[in-house]
C-alpha cells in the first residue's frame, strides 16, 4: 500500500514536472512526518491532479516550533512560503504580525474560490477568527483531549470497566480501587498544561485569562489560579503523592506507558487514537474528559489543539488565487472526512462530521465521535472559545515547571498557580509592549 | 637570546593577518555587535518593528528570580561537566598510556563518542534512562531504586551532566594522551629508580608536567559547558523538572529560537558573553600562574 502510494506520487511528480513550467507553484511548509506526512502528501497529490494551473509543493520543516521559526526566518529573508502551518500556540504571534500575513478571509474573497467559514465547527473556527468574525487562518488539524480507558486493567483490578468515569469524583474513586487492586499506574497524562489547565478551565466555563482568554485584547492577565483550577491541581497533586497519578513528562511521553498496557487511564489528545489503536494489545475505550461535579458550569465544551494554515504576505495575486483554490479544496467535506477518519483529529467542518456519520464510521469505531461531541455540546462562551495569548509557548513552559513542583510535592497547588500567574503575566506584558 | 623575525613593510604582514581578521570580524565581532544592539530593543519576531527599551531587557531579566537562580544552576552544571569529563578522560588516558599491546584499538574506540552530535547523544541517554521503558532505569528498578528524572531534580542534573560529558571525554582523552606521551620517559624512570611509586610519580612529576594540557582543557571545557550543551538539555529535560537544568545558554536558545523573544535572548547572550569573558580572564590571570610550560 505504502509503496503503491509512493510510486503513484513519484509517477505523478514526473508527469507534473513535464508541464510544471506552465503552472504556478504554491509553497506549503508543514510540520508533519510519518503517517500524518503521508496523508498530507496525498491531499497535495489529489489537488495537483484535480487541476493544471497550480502546483502545490509541500516541504517538511521540522516540528511545530521549527516550522514556525523557519517561516519567520524566511520572511525576514524575503523568501517566505505561501502557506505556513502554525500550531495553535503560535496563533497570537501570527495575528500580531499584521504585515507578515494575509488573512484567509481576504485571500478567499479575492481568489473567488467557494468557501464557507460558517461550515466550520464553532469551537474550531472561533480559535482562528477575530472578534468581528473574520477568519484569519484556515483550521487544519484540530484535536481535543479525551480520556482513554484500558478496560483490561479495570478487569484485572476486579472492577467494572463500564463504570461511570464522567466526573473526576468518580475517577478519584476508580483510582483508589485500581491502586488497591495492584495497578502501578492508574492515571497518566500527556500535555499537562493543555489538558489539565487550559481545557479544564474551558470545560468548567471558568476563565484561563482575562479579556475572554486574550481574545479581547493584549492587556490580558492569567486567571489560571482560580478556585476550580486550584482544586483540580490539588487533587492531582494528592494522586501523584499517593502513586495514583504517574507523571512521565511535559509532552506525550505518557502515551508509551498507556499503549504498552501499563496504565489504566490516560488523558490525551483525540489525535492519539490512531497510535493507541495500532499498538494497544488490550481492550480500550474512549470517554469524555472528566469534569468536577458542581464546579463551574461543567460540562461546557473543551478547546482545541493542533494547527492552522496561515497565508504569508508578499506574493502575487495569481499565486494567491492558487492558494485560495487549494484552501477551498482542503476545506471540502470529502478531504476533511477522510482526514478525520484516518487521524483521529476532529472533523472540523460540520459537513465532514455528518458525512463521517452517514458513512457509518462512528458505528464501526466507537469512541471516535466523542471528541466532536465534547466540542459541540454547547455553544462556546468567552471562557471556552479558545486561548489567544502572546509568548504562550514560554507560558506553557512556566506552567510545566510549576506543575512539576506540585507533582514533586515541593509546592502546594495555590502557591504554584499563583507563581505561574505572576511569571506568565510578566511575559504577557512584554508581548503587549512589543506589539502595541 | 630571543630570535625575532621582523617584516620590512606593513603590506605583507597585513595580508597574512587579513584572513584571520576577516573571519573573526564576520563570525565574531559582527554577531556580537548585533547581539548587543538587539539587546536594547524588543523586536517583533518577523522584524517588522523594533521597540527601543534601553536597558529594559536587562532589568527584566535580572529582576526575575528564576533567571538569577539559573546562574547557580549553570555554575553547578559547568563544574560537574568539566570535572567529570576531564577526570574520566585523564584516568583513561593514564591507563591507555601504560598499555603496550592494543592501545590503538582502545584509542580508536574511546574517540568515537566525540563524533556523535549532542542532540543524538541526548536521545541515546534519554532512551537508556527513560523513566518507564529505559534499560538502565529498568535495572535500577530491579535493584529497588525508582529512577525518575522527570520529577527528581538531582537525577535530572546527573543525567544531563553525564550525557554532556560523555562525548567530551573523547576529546579530552586525546589531549591528555598526547600530553602524557610528551613527558620524557627518562624523568619518570629516574623517579622510579629513586623509589617513587606510581601515585607519587603521578602527583609530583606527571601531573605538573601535564599542567599546560590540563589548563587548556579547563578553559575549553568550561566554554563547552557554557555554550554547546543546549542540544543535550533540549532533548533530555527541556530545562526541567521545574528549572533544575535550565542553564543560561539553554534559556538563550529556548527564549530566542523556541519562543521568539529575541530581545530577551539577545540580552541573555550579552550577559553570557560577559561572564565567559570574565571567567577566561580570571583563569588566565590566576590559574595560568601555576602552569609549568
Amino acid at each position: 500500500m505504502k509503496i503503491k502510494t509512493l510510486l503513484g506520487a513519484f509517477a505523478s511528480t514526473i508527469a507534473l514536472s513535464s508541464n510544471a513550467y506552465a503552472a504556478t507553484e504554491i509553497q506549503w511548509w508543514h510540520a508533519f512526518t510519518g503517517r500524518l506526512g503521508e496523508l498530507l502528501a496525498v491531499q497535495i497529490e489529489e489537488f495537483n491532479a484535480s487541476q493544471s494551473d497550480f502546483v502545490v509543493v509541500g516541504s517538511h520543516k521540522g516540528n511545530y516550533s521549527e516550522t514556525l521559526n523557519a517561516g519567520i526566518a524566511a520572511f525576514r529573508a524575503g523568501e517566505q512560503p505561501h502557506i505556513l502551518m502554525v500550531f495553535e500556540v503560535g496563533t497570537a504571534t501570527m495575528m500580531a504580525a499584521k504585515g507578515a500575513i494575509k488573512p484567509v478571509y481576504e485571500v478567499m474573497a479575492e481568489g473567488g474560490a467557494p468557501f464557507d467559514p460558517d461550515g466550520y465547527m464553532g469551537a474550531v473556527k472561533g480559535y482562528y477568527t477575530t472578534t468581528d468574525g473574520d477568519m484569519l487562518s484556515l483550521p487544519y488539524n484540530s484535536s481535543t483531549p479525551v480520556l482513554y480507558v484500558n478496560r483490561d486493567a479495570f478487569k484485572a483490578a476486579g472492577m467494572d470497566p463500564d463504570m461511570d468515569l464522567s466526573t473526576w469524583q468518580n475517577v478519584g474513586e476508580a483510582l483508589d480501587e485500581l491502586k488497591a487492586g495492584g495497578q502501578d499506574c492508574p492515571l497518566v497524562t500527556a500535555w499537562q498544561s493543555w489538558v489539565h489547565l487550559e481545557n479544564m478551565s474551558a470545560w468548567h466555563d471558568v476563565p484561563f485569562a482575562s479579556k475572554d482568554n486574550g481574545f479581547a485584547g493584549l492587556d490580558t492577565e492569567l486567571m489560571l489560579n482560580g478556585p476550580v483550577q486550584v482544586a483540580h491541581v490539588e487533587a492531582m497533586g494528592q494522586w501523584a503523592k499517593d502513586g495514583k497519578f504517574i507523571y512521565t513528562g511535559r509532552r506525550n511521553e505518557g502515551g508509551a506507558n498507556f499503549r504498552s498496557g501499563e496504565c489504566a487511564l490516560f488523558t490525551e489528545s483525540s489525535a492519539g487514537y490512531a497510535g493507541v489503536k495500532a499498538e494497544a494489545k488490550f481492550d480500550f475505550e474512549i470517554r469524555t474528559l472528566p469534569y468536577w461535579e458542581g464546579a463551574g458550569n461543567a460540562p461546557q465544551n473543551t478547546i482545541i489543539g493542533g494547527s492552522s494554515l496561515w497565508v504569508m504576505a508578499g506574493h502575487d495575486a495569481e499565486e494567491y488565487k492558487g492558494v485560495s483554490q487549494f484552501l477551498s479544496f482542503l476545506s471540502s467535506s470529502d478531504v476533511q472526512a477522510k482526514w478525520h477518519q484516518n487521524t483521529g483529529y476532529l472533523p472540523i467542518t460540520n459537513a465532514a462530521a455528518e458525512q463521517t456519520k452517514a458513512e457509518g464510521f462512528y458505528d464501526e469505531n466507537p469512541g471516535t465521535e466523542i471528541a466532536g461531541q465534547q466540542m459541540t455540546g454547547k455553544a462556546p462562551t468567552g471562557n471556552s472559545k479558545g486561548l489567544r495569548l502572546g509568548s504562550f509557548d514560554q507560558i506553557r513552559g512556566i506552567i510545566d515547571e510549576e506543575l512539576e513542583a506540585v507533582w514533586a510535592g515541593d509546592k502546594d497547588a495555590q502557591t504554584a498557580l499563583d507563581s505561574a500567574k505572576e511569571r506568565g503575566d510578566a511575559l504577557l506584558r512584554r508581548f503587549e509592549q512589543a506589539n502595541r | 637570546m630571543e630570535k625575532r623575525v621582523t617584516f620590512k613593510g606593513w603590506l605583507l604582514p597585513m595580508c597574512l593577518l587579513m584572513p584571520q581578521i576577516i573571519i573573526t570580524a564576520v563570525f565574531f565581532f559582527y554577531p556580537a555587535g548585533q547581539a548587543i544592539y538587539q539587546s536594547l530593543f524588543i523586536p517583533d519576531p518577523f522584524g517588522l518593528s523594533m521597540k527601543w527599551v534601553g536597558l529594559g531587557n536587562f532589568e527584566y531579566l535580572l529582576g526575575d528570580s528564576y533567571y538569577r537562580a539559573s546562574f547557580v544552576t549553570t555554575a553547578v552544571f559547568s563544574i560537574l561537566v568539566t570535572v567529570t569529563s576531564m577526570g574520566f578522560a585523564l584516568y583513561l588516558a593514564v591507563l591507555a598510556d601504560r598499555l603496550i599491546k592494543g592501545s590503538g584499538v582502545y584509542r580508536t574506540l574511546l574517540i568515537w563518542p566525540y563524533a556523535v552530535a549532542p542532540a543524538v547523544a541526548g536521545v541515546l541517554w534519554l532512551f537508556m534512562f527513560n523513566t518507564r521503558v529505559g534499560v538502565v532505569s529498568w535495572y535500577l528498578g530491579l535493584l529497588g531504586y525508582d529512577w525518575n528524572h522527570v520529577l527528581n531534580e538531582a537525577e535530572a542534573m546527573g543525567l544531563v551532566v553525564v550525557a554532556s560529558s560523555w562525548g567530551r571525554v573523547s576529546y579530552n582523552f586525546l589531549f591528555f594522551l598526547a600530553g602524557l606521551q610528551a613527558i620524557p620517559k627518562s624523568v619518570i624512570e629516574a623517579a622510579a629508580i629513586d623509589g617513587a611509586r606510581f601515585w607519587t610519580r603521578f602527583r609530583t612529576i606527571v601531573f605538573p608536567l601535564l599542567s599546560p594540557t590540563t589548563f587548556f582543557l579547563l578553559v575549553v571545557n568550561i566554554v563547552y559547558a557554557f555554550f554547546e550543551t543546549f542540544g543535550v538539555i533540549h532533548t533530555i529535560t527541556a530545562g526541567g523538572p521545574q528549572q533544575a537544568t535550565t542553564i543560561l545558554v539553554y534559556k538563550v536558545f529556548s527564549d530566542g529560537f523556541v519562543s521568539q523573544d529575541l530581545g530577551s535572548s539577545a540580552a541573555q547572550s550579552v550577559i553570557l558573553l560577559v561572564i565567559v569573558g570574565a571567567l577566561t580572564i580570571v583563569q588566565f590571570k590566576f590559574i595560568e600562574r601555576r602552569v609549568h610550560y
